[in-house]
This record gives C-alpha cells, sequence and structure tokens, in this order.
C-alpha cells in the first residue's frame, strides 16, 4: 500500500518535498498519508534523543521522529511553521518532524541520481538517491530504518 | 445454502462443547438420565445435520457413537472408565471430524478407524453386532414436525404398557409456535416408540394453505408409565389437536377424560413452569434466522425446556440442568462490536474533554450544564460497562478444550492423569480468552508431561496412580485469576538450577532461594527436559508463556512443593480496552498508574526516607522497609531524585506479591482511561504498558509496574540505550 521504495518500476512518481535545517529531502506521496502542524508530544522514557515523543492522532498514538536529529543535522526547533509529515512506514504509522514542506515533485526514475559516495554514515543509511531540481539538490529518503531498531524489532 | 451450511457448523461446535460437558459429567458417575439425553441429543443433531449436508464419514461416526449412548440412555449398558474413555475419544474424533467437514478437508478413515471399532464393539452384544436400523434423515422444508424415528428394541418389564397414539395437529398448534418433533422426542423419552406418519390429508400443491396442518401420527408406544404421563406430554397442545390414546385394550378415553386428566396434570406443575416452556417469542426468533429444519430443530433443542417432563427433572437438585441455557442469543460478527467498543473508546475520550473545558469555563457546580454533563460521564460509563460485557466470554470452551489436551498427552505418555475444572463460567473479554489458549495448552502438556509422574511412581510415592490437573478461574479484585495445579512431583529444584549453570544461564556460584530457581523456569532457553520429546518440547518454553501472559498485561507466577506439584498462577485484566488508573504528575507529566497495582497513597516524611547502599532508598511503613523508587528519574524524566517530602509515595504490590513505594511528584485524580497500544507505531518501552489520551488531547503513558520495579529493568535500560545509538 505504501511505497517507499523508490526503485519502483512506474515512470513517473510524486513526491512530498521538504527541508530538514538547510537540506532538502522527498518521500514519494504514496507513503505519505497526511501533512498536520506541530503539536506537544509526550516524551517516552528511554527513547533515542530523535524520538520527540508521542501525540494523538485522532484516537491513535503517534510516534513523533525529529528528522533533524535523526539525520544529524542538529534538532529541529518547532515553530508555527514546523510540520509533522505522517507517513506509512511497513505496517506503522510515524509522524516525522520537518521544518517544513516546500513542494511536491513529479519525476521519474530515469532523472533519479545515485548518492553522491561520501563517507557519510547519514547518506548511506537514509538517501537513496538525489534529483536535481532548478539547481537545488533534493535527497529521496528511504523510511526504513527512521525508527530506533528495538522499535522495530517489538513490532 | 453455504450460510445455512455455516450455521450448521456453529451450532455443531454448540452441540459437541454440550457433549463433551455432559461426557466429562458422565465420566465423573454425575450421569443422570438428563445427561445421557443431552449427550445423546447432540449426537443426534450433528448427525442429522450431517446427514442433510450429504457428510457420509462424519454421519456414520456419529450413528454408531450414538447407538452406543442409547444403550447406554436406555440402560443396556453401564458406563465403566474404560468405557468413557473410549467415549471421550469418539467424541475427539466427533469434533475432529466437524472440524474436517466444516473446512473441506480429505477425511482420512484410518485415522479413526480404532476408535470406530472400539465403538462399535460397545453395542456389540457377545459378539453379534446388534442389527442397526437405516439412517433416516430426509430434511424436509415443510414441516419442522416430520417425524424422527428413532427406533429402540423394546425393554420387556413385566409393568409395560402398550400405547396407541393418534395425533392429528390442528393449525393453531403451528401457530402457537409448537413443534411436533419435540412431542415426539419426550414421547421417545418415556419408552420405546414407533410413529407412522400419515401425509394422505397433503393437498395438491397449489391448494395448499402454508399455515395450513396436514399430517397426522399414528405413535405406537411401549412403556412402563401410567396413562397421564404420556397425556402429560400432549399437555401443551390441548385442543390444538384431534388426540386419542388407546392401551392394552382400553377402551378409547373420551375427549372429556383427557380434559379432566390434563387439568390434573397441569394442576401438577406450576405456571412458572408453563410460562417457560413455551417460548414462543425465542422460537420465532431462532426459526426466523435459521430457515433451515435441521438446524432450526437442533437449536431448539439447546434452548427449549419444553416438555414438563423434562421441566420436572432439570427442577431436581442438580447442577446438570442448571448448565441448559434457557436465554435467548443472537449471533454478531465481531467486527461489529469491536467497531461499537472503538467508538465507545473515542466517546469516552470525548467526554473527558468536554468535561475538562466545562471545567476551564469555570462554570458553577450546581449549574445545569455541570449537572447535565454529570449525567452524561455516568452514562458514558453504562455504555462502556454494556458494550464491554457484549464481549466478555466465559472461559468454559477454553476449559473444555484443554480437557481434550490433557486426554492427548497423558495417553501419549502413558500416564493416568484427570482434568478437574472450577470457575468456568468466568467471564473475561474475548480476546483473553483467545489469546490465553496457546500459553494454557503449553503448560498443560507440560503439567501432564514434566509435572505428573507415571502411574509406577506416583503409586510408590503413595499416591493415586491417577494424576489430577486442576484448572481454575476466579475473579479477583478487577482481574481474573486463572490457576494451573498439578498433584505431580513439583519442580525438581537442583535439577533446575544445575540445567541453568550447564546452559550458562545462571553463574555457576550464584545464590538462588528456592522461589528464584523455580523462576528460572520462565528464563529463555530453559528446558528440563532430557529428551526434547514431541509434546513438551516444540521450540516454546515456559518464557514464551510467560511473554504472552505479560502481553496482555498479566502476571505470572510460581509455586511448587517438592512431591506435591508446583501451581502456575495468572493473573490477567478483565478487558484489554480500558483501564482504572491513577493519573500522577512526575517532572511535568502525567502518568497513569494502574489501580490495581496501587495498595496505599503515603505522604512520606523526611525521617522514613533512608538511604540503603550508594544511590538505593528504602521507605518504613509501619515499621518494615520498602524499596523506594523515583518514578521520574527511573523513566529518565529528570537526572537528580526529587525530595520525598515533596512527593507522594504510592504503595504497589507488583504480581509476585513484592511491595515497593513509587514516588511521584502529585496525584491528579483517578479515572477511567482507554488502552491505547503503543507497540502498533513505535514499539515496546520498558517500565511503559501502554499509553492513553487524556480530556485535552494529549497522549500519557500507563506505568508497567511490574516491570518499573522488578530487577532486570536495568539490564533493559543498558539494552535500550544500546539500541538508541545503533541504527
Amino acid at each position: 500500500m505504501q511505497n517507499n521504495d523508490l526503485t519502483a518500476n512506474s515512470a513517473n512518481n510524486e513526491f512530498v518535498a521538504f527541508r530538514v535545517g538547510a537540506q532538502e529531502f522527498c518521500v514519494d506521496i504514496m507513503g505519505v498519508r497526511e501533512i498536520r502542524g506541530w503539536t506537544p508530544a509526550t516524551p517516552l522514557p528511554h527513547a533515542p534523543s530523535y524520538v520527540r515523543g508521542v501525540i494523538n492522532l485522532r484516537g491513535a498514538v503517534l510516534p513523533i521522529v525529529d528528522l533533524g536529529l535523526r539525520f544529524g543535522l542538529g534538532p529541529t526547533e518547532p515553530t508555527p511553521r514546523s510540520v509533522i509529515i505522517v507517513v506509512h512506514i511497513h505496517q506503522q504509522v510515524v509522524g516525522l518532524l520537518v521544518d517544513a514542506v516546500s513542494d511536491i515533485l513529479t519525476s521519474s526514475e530515469a532523472s533519479m541520481q545515485p548518492t553522491p559516495d561520501i563517507a557519510s554514515d547519514m547518506a548511506k543509511t537514509f538517501v537513496k538517491g538525489v534529483y536535481a531540481v532548478d539547481s537545488r539538490m533534493i535527497s529521496i529518503v528511504t523510511l526504513d530504518s527512521v525508527l530506533p531498531i528495538s522499535a522495530k524489532a517489538a513490532a | 445454502m453455504a450460510e445455512i451450511r455455516q450455521t450448521f457448523f456453529q451450532e455443531c461446535e454448540e452441540q459437541l462443547s454440550e457433549m463433551e460437558l455432559g461426557l466429562l459429567a458422565m465420566d465423573e458417575g454425575n450421569a443422570d438420565s438428563e445427561t445421557v439425553n443431552a449427550v445423546f441429543r447432540a449426537v443426534h443433531s450433528i448427525k442429522g445435520g450431517a446427514g442433510a449436508f450429504k457428510l457420509t464419514e462424519l454421519v456414520q461416526f456419529a450413528h454408531s457413537f450414538e447407538t452406543a449412548l442409547d444403550h447406554v440412555r436406555s440402560g443396556k449398558l453401564t458406563p465403566t472408565p474404560e468405557m468413557m474413555k473410549i467415549m471421550l475419544r469418539a467424541a475427539d474424533v466427533l469434533s475432529d471430524l466437524v472440524e474436517a467437514s466444516r473446512d473441506g478437508r480429505e477425511i482420512n478413515e484410518a485415522n479413526y478407524a480404532g476408535i470406530a471399532a472400539d465403538v462399535k464393539a460397545l453395542t456389540t452384544v457377545d459378539g453379534v453386532e446388534e442389527v442397526e436400523e437405516p439412517i433416516d434423515f430426509q430434511p424436509t422444508v415443510i414441516d419442522f414436525g416430520m417425524p424422527e424415528l428413532a427406533i429402540e428394541p423394546a425393554p420387556t418389564a413385566s409393568d409395560e404398557h402398550e400405547y396407541r397414539i393418534n395425533f392429528a395437529p390442528r393449525p393453531e398448534l403451528y401457530a402457537n409456535a409448537n413443534e411436533t418433533i419435540l412431542i415426539f422426542r419426550e414421547l421417545n423419552r418415556l419408552g420405546a416408540m414407533q410413529a407412522t406418519c400419515d401425509a394422505s390429508a397433503v393437498p395438491a400443491l397449489d391448494e395448499i394453505d402454508p399455515n395450513g396442518a396436514y399430517f397426522s401420527w399414528a405413535v405406537q408406544l411401549k412403556s412402563d408409565v401410567e396413562i397421564a404421563a404420556v397425556r402429560e406430554v400432549f399437555e401443551f397442545v390441548d385442543g390444538e389437536a384431534d388426540l386419542t390414546i388407546e392401551t392394552d385394550g382400553q377402551a378409547e378415553v373420551s375427549d372429556a377424560d383427557i380434559a379432566a386428566l390434563l387439568a390434573q396434570a397441569l394442576g401438577t406443575s406450576p405456571p412458572a413452569d408453563e410460562a417457560n416452556a413455551s417460548p414462543a417469542i425465542a422460537e420465532t426468533i431462532s426459526v426466523e434466522a435459521e430457515p433451515e429444519p435441521v438446524a432450526a430443530t437442533s437449536e431448539a433443542v439447546a434452548e427449549e425446556p419444553v416438555a414438563p417432563v423434562q421441566a420436572v427433572e432439570s427442577s431436581k437438585p442438580d447442577t446438570k440442568a442448571a448448565a441448559i441455557p434457557t436465554q435467548t442469543t443472537i449471533r454478531v460478527e465481531f467486527d461489529r462490536v469491536d467497531r461499537l467498543i472503538n467508538l465507545v473508546g473515542e466517546l469516552v475520550i470525548n467526554q473527558a474533554m468536554l468535561s475538562q473545558r466545562v471545567i476551564e469555563a469555570n462554570f458553577a457546580g450546581s449549574s445545569s450544564v455541570v449537572i447535565g454533563l454529570e449525567e452524561l460521564e455516568q452514562l458514558t460509563r453504562e455504555i462502556q460497562e454494556s458494550v464491554m460485557a457484549i464481549r466478555a466470554q466465559p472461559v468454559k470452551p477454553l476449559f473444555q478444550r484443554m480437557s481434550r489436551m490433557v486426554r492427548e498427552v497423558a495417553d501419549a505418555t502413558g500416564k493416568e492423569v484427570k482434568l478437574k475444572t472450577e470457575g468456568e463460567a468466568t467471564e473475561v473479554d474475548k480476546t483473553v480468552v483467545e489469546r490465553l489458549a496457546e500459553p494454557l495448552t503449553h503448560m498443560i502438556r507440560n503439567a501432564v508431561d514434566h509435572g505428573i509422574e507415571s502411574p509406577e511412581v506416583r503409586l510408590a510415592a503413595g499416591k493415586p496412580a491417577e494424576g489430577t490437573v486442576r484448572l481454575t478461574a476466579a475473579h479477583r479484585s478487577g482481574r481474573i485469576v486463572i490457576e494451573l495445579s498439578d498433584d505431580g512431583a513439583g519442580i525438581n529444584r537442583p535439577k533446575v538450577r544445575a540445567s541453568a549453570i550447564n546452559k550458562g544461564l545462571i553463574p555457576a556460584d550464584m545464590q538462588l532461594s528456592d522461589s528464584d530457581i523455580d523462576n528460572l523456569l520462565f528464563l529463555p532457553g530453559f528446558s528440563t527436559a532430557a529428551t526434547i520429546s514431541s509434546i513438551s518440547g516444540r521450540g516454546v518454553g515456559m518464557d514464551v508463556v510467560k511473554r504472552s501472559i505479560q502481553a496482555l498485561g498479566g502476571r505470572i507466577s510460581i509455586s511448587s512443593r517438592p512431591g506435591l506439584g508446583s501451581t502456575f498462577s495468572m493473573s490477567l485484566p478483565l478487558t484489554l480496552a480500558v483501564l482504572d488508573g491513577m493519573a500522577v504528575s512526575v517532572a511535568g507529566q502525567t502518568l497513569v498508574v494502574p489501580l490495581t497495582a496501587i495498595v496505599e497513597t503515603l505522604k512520606p516524611k523526611k525521617s522514613e526516607v533512608h538511604g540503603l547502599g550508594s544511590d538505593g532508598r528504602v521507605m518504613s511503613i509501619r515499621d518494615t522497609f520498602v524499596p523506594l523508587i523515583d518514578v521520574g528519574t527511573q523513566l529518565g524524566f529528570r537526572e537528580t531524585p526529587t525530595q520525598p517530602e515533596n512527593s507522594v509515595a504510592l504503595l504497589v504490590e507488583t504480581g509476585g506479591g513484592a511491595r515497593n513505594a513509587l514516588l511521584v511528584d502529585s496525584i491528579q485524580d483517578q479515572r477511567q482511561v482507554v488502552i491505547k497500544s503503543l507497540e502498533a507505531n513505535y514499539g515496546t518501552v520498558a517500565g511503559i504498558a501502554a499509553a492513553t489520551i487524556l480530556g485535552d488531547g494529549r497522549v500519557a503513558l500507563i506505568l508497567d509496574v511490574d516491570a518499573l520495579v522488578s530487577k532486570s529493568f536495568e539490564e533493559t535500560l543498558v539494552g535500550e540505550l544500546h539500541y538508541g545509538t545503533g541504527g
């Protein structure tokens, strides 16, 4: 039902582009359930720092991952412009805290470039590839390892 | 047709459980005639339905089983323990066959040929098998009253009378929801009967009045009862049928005589019975819902206390009769119930939010808004309780399955074991019942395989050869407590200890109390069986059992006395959806502590708190010292421990009975909260059982008191930190 795997065969995919710090990222729109404003989260004990806590999404308990901290780009300070992108990751629903949603992109798979080979663990873990859009670089994010391992193992 | 088929199998399940219940009662020697009849009826109904669906294997097996039961019923066979063993195993086979037929699986006759032969042998007298009456099941859609020709060889007693009964129902009989088949069944109970249906009055199809009555029956009954008893059978159709009863050359009884005798018969049976005995509405429902003669009939049998004969019987002080349910039921898909429950959950949250808004708006306590809201609150709670009651199920079916498990494992291991159950009527949430089946099955296997000794060893130890496994359920302070105990050898502690050391689970020089050793059984990777047997060693250990129980919000504890047996005790929440909790504040966060865990709340004085070790603290409560746990630091909400004199202590008791004091900043209130899963979208969090949503729409966490106070908590903590840095 979701399609985080950007190597899927469809010719043209749509992506939700967002900003974390100074960098731009995008995720496949098929995996995005909704986009909502920031509400204070209830912290979880012993959670990694990038798990901000949990919020109430119409009766369901939704964990919030600070993508800035997760990507090692520094914490995302929640402002009125901050948004939570609610995405499906496998069977789970997770909220991603980002600075702003910037765009909806339509792009073909062919125009995806492989991730430039740099010595960044973050890039290796989370970036599937990059798009060049109007001289900007937008990294395609793979969300499989956004949640902590312990949480995934228990799920 | 598929729907009718489904109904048939649903009813088969009910019949099977009725049958098993009755057989177990017979096995214990509590077999009165009604019990035997109930078992016979159940098997008979299954056979009848199976005939309608052309399930040949099922019909054949049910038939020979039924024949054996019939002999018991008529007193030709007296149940012996050996015979009951065969009967119980036949019951297992029958339920296997039903299951296989339901799933459309291939039936391999070789699998049950042995038992089928054993059952047949029961009715074989002196090597000569009795000639079986032909099986006659022609379900008819026109009339529920087609006679069921259960023919019994007549016992030749001297005081026997022969009755000839002519019975011609009038349309009113059917209009009043009476069923002729039930009358025949009652007659059949009085003695050997033979009924012939006269269908000559049935007009051509285009002239048939669907509400008409066209059949009449001539019945020959051999029985030792008086004529009044025979007439009593027809008591409820008085005036609704043309009836003559002749006996042993006596003159035909006049209608006036019948009326007099009927009045007499009615006089002897209290009016309450009469009201009970004609549940017209109930039967209409069942007929309308399942317009299928066989199914409807079997349903009616399960529900009705129809005739006075039975009513008199069941009024005897007899627990078996009480098991016959007299309530009417409807079948509802669980999805619908679950949807309703979710909606009610949302309603509860919404109502809490509304209450909070009203408090914030500062209405006067006597204002109509506040009063109206209080009423709403009460209604909400009542709705919630009613909805939860829909999901509640007795543990009886679960326990019944276990009795089969005990039989099978006992056979496979060559042991003699009896399962005794108590409190089967205890009700608990359906999900709890379902998810309890697997751990319980495993524990039963363990109890029989490892707990109970072989008959020789038992006899040598001065115990009866037959071991007893006892399974009990009871409600205790808002939870259900299920205990499984055996009278076996108990836990072999030296062996358990040695095994744990061998497997590297504990250091060789570790000091362990008896209960510590018992609890080693719950460690992952532990198994004492020298060879992995096909029964207990299926790759699941007691650690899995413990985890399943914990996943249900339950606790399991073990106690054992060498030579006397072991007891596993499980305490589970009644429902997985709501929880009575105490809302507390810790480091600016709201947490919910399950009320069931809290023994009392205290305001600690500085002098009552003592340091112990480097950073441990204990609190003295009436001269006993209990560990003091700072919830804030334990959960990592703050670095420095809080000052006890500025806090509130909650004295909590864990499943194992250990007492600890939890230090929190303040108590907010007591409330009922709707449990929301953390695992669904995140994962398990050490020390946290689940989440809930507060009146202001924020998420609050529900504490897992046991995990919070357990010694292994520190290790879990380390594990979490380790995971956190990975990835």
